[in-house]
């Protein structure tokens, strides 16, 4: 069947209803993802979440048990050509080990065909990931941070609009690491729109504007990291003269939730602005309680992130989920 | 889009690179070359094959010997231990996720891998003719053979004759090739498809031996690689050849054709 050709306007990545089931266990289950031009999209997981089978859908290398993914406006199932404008790596880039890292990029650019003109542009991507002095070496014998940048310069190759990046710092020395991370920046720079996957969240963080939080196959968040903390709540801890009778003041505030006795003494709770904390005080005032320690406790991303994907936890209190309320991008 | 001939030619380079095409390829000279040794050596001669008799009359003999010794084994594990690598080895090398995520169809990888695994298999039997002819000749002189029918043929004639039985060859020599790319395709490891290949061909050389199963013995695989015979009568029998052409196709192309199905149809994961 002829593909046709790239729809004009579509979005880099569109992905509805994903679903992968191999006998017993889904893999990936109902996952509906939407990618703008410009993003760098954070796909985010712990290991074993459907992060790298919905990748291998999203290249066609899958198929879907149910569900569909467009690449600019084109299906990866029907034909290679959705793939025009798409490069990237699912797990680790893979070479032959026989062949030069410059060999392997030959053999690459020629399954691009010779109008792609990747050929011509060897020497330019094996410049830009630093292996130009390397490349007449046999892939056997590259590091694994080598073998990384090979497969950016793999990538590269094609003159991508969008790149799918699958863990791309794994494995690397913090070095490696941060010039991995650099190397992403630039060409999210030059304007390609990137989805990296990843399991850690200082990187997403770096470098992502958007995400997508995974969880047993699942999208348990999707939106901005900013977003994911604030509509994570502000929760605070409060100790008084006399904590009996604070809470019972807390209790009676409308816009207070969870609102619990500290095993260590004082009371921690929660509110949807800072406002509430300021009639909290001037009513504990009122009645004449003092209060000796008024301190705001932020959740960190960590811990917002593991209480989205770990077993059996629902989404974080005060983070709604993607389809059911207003998170979502 | 890149065409399938480059993406083959591609495929050409990738077992030029590899060392168990040198180990088959080096197996169908050496063979040869350790056949007339030993000939010369022993001054003995298999007088139970065809053309056994003549291996120190001409060197065309030698050849045709090595096809009838070559069908039970060692053919096919040539054959089988490129193309039954061909699909295998990007599973092992986990590369296939790599090609499959370019501008390349996979029917347009499969064509090419198949087309490659049958080039080698080619040159392997070009390779064996080869050495075969020029250390005969150099051994037992180029002369007039002997035909089944006990003509005697010019050694001009009779040479001519030798190039077409190893094209006649090919048929179930392709055929096996195929079922290599089958194993390779569906198993995906080089092993298993090697040993699977090598059984396969073995098992029919059983069923063709087995008493009571005489009516299968025209439609077995085995029995083609006896077709080429058909050339060294005289006249030439074309019956066994015509034959060999259709029964290797009915072994060769379901298999190429499920292997390309399963290729096309497969899920590139880790396993």
């Amino acid at each position: 069947m002829a593909e046709k050709p790239a729809v004009a306007g579509a979005a880099p990545i569109e992905v509805r209803g994903l679903t992968k089931r191999y006998d017993e266990i889904t893999a990936v289950d109902g996952v509906d993802l939407t990618i703008e031009p410009g993003d760098v999209f954070g796909y985010l997981g712990p290991n074993g979440a459907g992060k790298t089978t919905s990748l291998r859908m999203m290249l066609g290398l899958i198929r879907p048990t149910a569900g569909s993914v467009r690449l600019f406006g084109r299906d990866p199932q029907v034909s290679a050509a959705a793939l025009e404008g798409v490069a990237g790596f699912v797990e680790a880039p893979s070479f032959y080990p026989y062949f030069s890292g410059r060999r392997n990029l030959e053999l690459y650019a020629a399954l691009d065909g010779p109008a792609s003109g990747a050929a011509a542009r060897i020497d330019e991507v094996l410049e830009t990931v630093g292996l130009l002095d390397r490349a007449k070496d046999r892939v056997r014998g590259y590091s694994h941070g080598m073998r990384q940048r090979l497969g950016i310069a793999s990538a590269l190759l094609r003159s991508p609009r969008l790149l799918i990046l699958d863990e791309p710092t794994t494995g690397l020395d913090p070095a490696g690491m941060r010039d991995m991370r650099q190397l992403v920046r630039d060409l999210a720079a030059r304007g390609i729109t990137v989805l990296l996957s990843s399991h850690l969240l200082v990187e997403v963080d770096e470098l992502c504007n958007r995400v997508a939080i995974i969880r047993r196959g699942q999208i348990a968040y999707e939106g901005s990291l900013a977003e994911l903390r604030r509509t994570a709540g502000l929760s605070y801890r409060v100790r008084t003269t006399d904590d009996e009778s604070a809470l019972q003041i807390l209790s009676r505030q409308p816009a207070v939730s969870a609102v619990a006795v500290d095993s260590a003494g004082g009371l921690s709770f929660k509110v949807a602005d800072e406002a509430t904390v300021g009639d909290f005080s001037l009513g504990l005032a009122e009645v004449g309680i003092a209060v000796l320690e008024l301190t705001p406790k932020h959740a960190t991303l960590e811990e917002l992130f593991f209480r989205l994907t770990e077993d059996g936890a629902g989404p974080a209190e005060g983070v709604q989920e993607p389809g059911r309320a207003a998170v979502t991008a | 889009m890149p065409g399938v001939l480059a993406i083959y030619r591609w495929e050409l380079r990738k077992l030029r690179a590899q060392k168990r095409t040198y180990l088959g390829l080096g197996a169908a000279a050496v063979i040869p070359l350790i056949f007339v040794i030993a000939l010369v050596a022993e001054g003995g001669r298999p007088e139970d094959v065809a053309f056994g008799r003549y291996v120190h009359d001409t060197g065309l003999a030698i050849p045709l010997v090595l096809l009838l010794f070559g069908s039970i084994w060692m053919f096919p594990l040539i054959t089988a231990l490129v193309a039954g690598d061909i699909v295998a080895a990007e599973d092992r090398h986990d590369t296939l996720k790599a090609i499959l995520t370019r501008s390349a169809e996979r029917h347009q990888i499969f064509a090419a891998k198949a087309l490659a695994a049958g080039s080698y298999a080619v040159a392997a039997i070009a390779i064996t003719g080869a050495v075969a002819l020029v250390a005969g000749i150099l051994a037992s002189g180029f002369n007039p053979i002997t035909s089944l029918s006990g003509t005697e043929v010019s050694a001009p004639h009779g040479l001519a004759l030798v190039g077409a039985s190893l094209l006649v060859y090919l048929l179930p020599i392709l055929a096996i090739a195929s079922v290599a790319v089958l194993l390779s395709t569906a198993l995906r490891n080089s092993g298993a498809a090697i040993v699977g290949t090598l059984l396969f061909s073995l098992l029919l050389q059983l069923v063709d031996i087995l008493p009571g199963l005489g009516t299968l013995h025209p439609y077995l695989l085995s029995t083609q690689f006896d077709a080429w015979q058909g050339l060294l009568r005289t006249p030439i029998d074309w019956a066994p050849i015509v034959r060999a052409a259709w029964v290797c196709a009915l072994y060769g192309i379901p298999a190429l054709v499920a292997a390309s199905l399963i290729f096309l149809r497969r899920d590139v994961a880790s396993d």
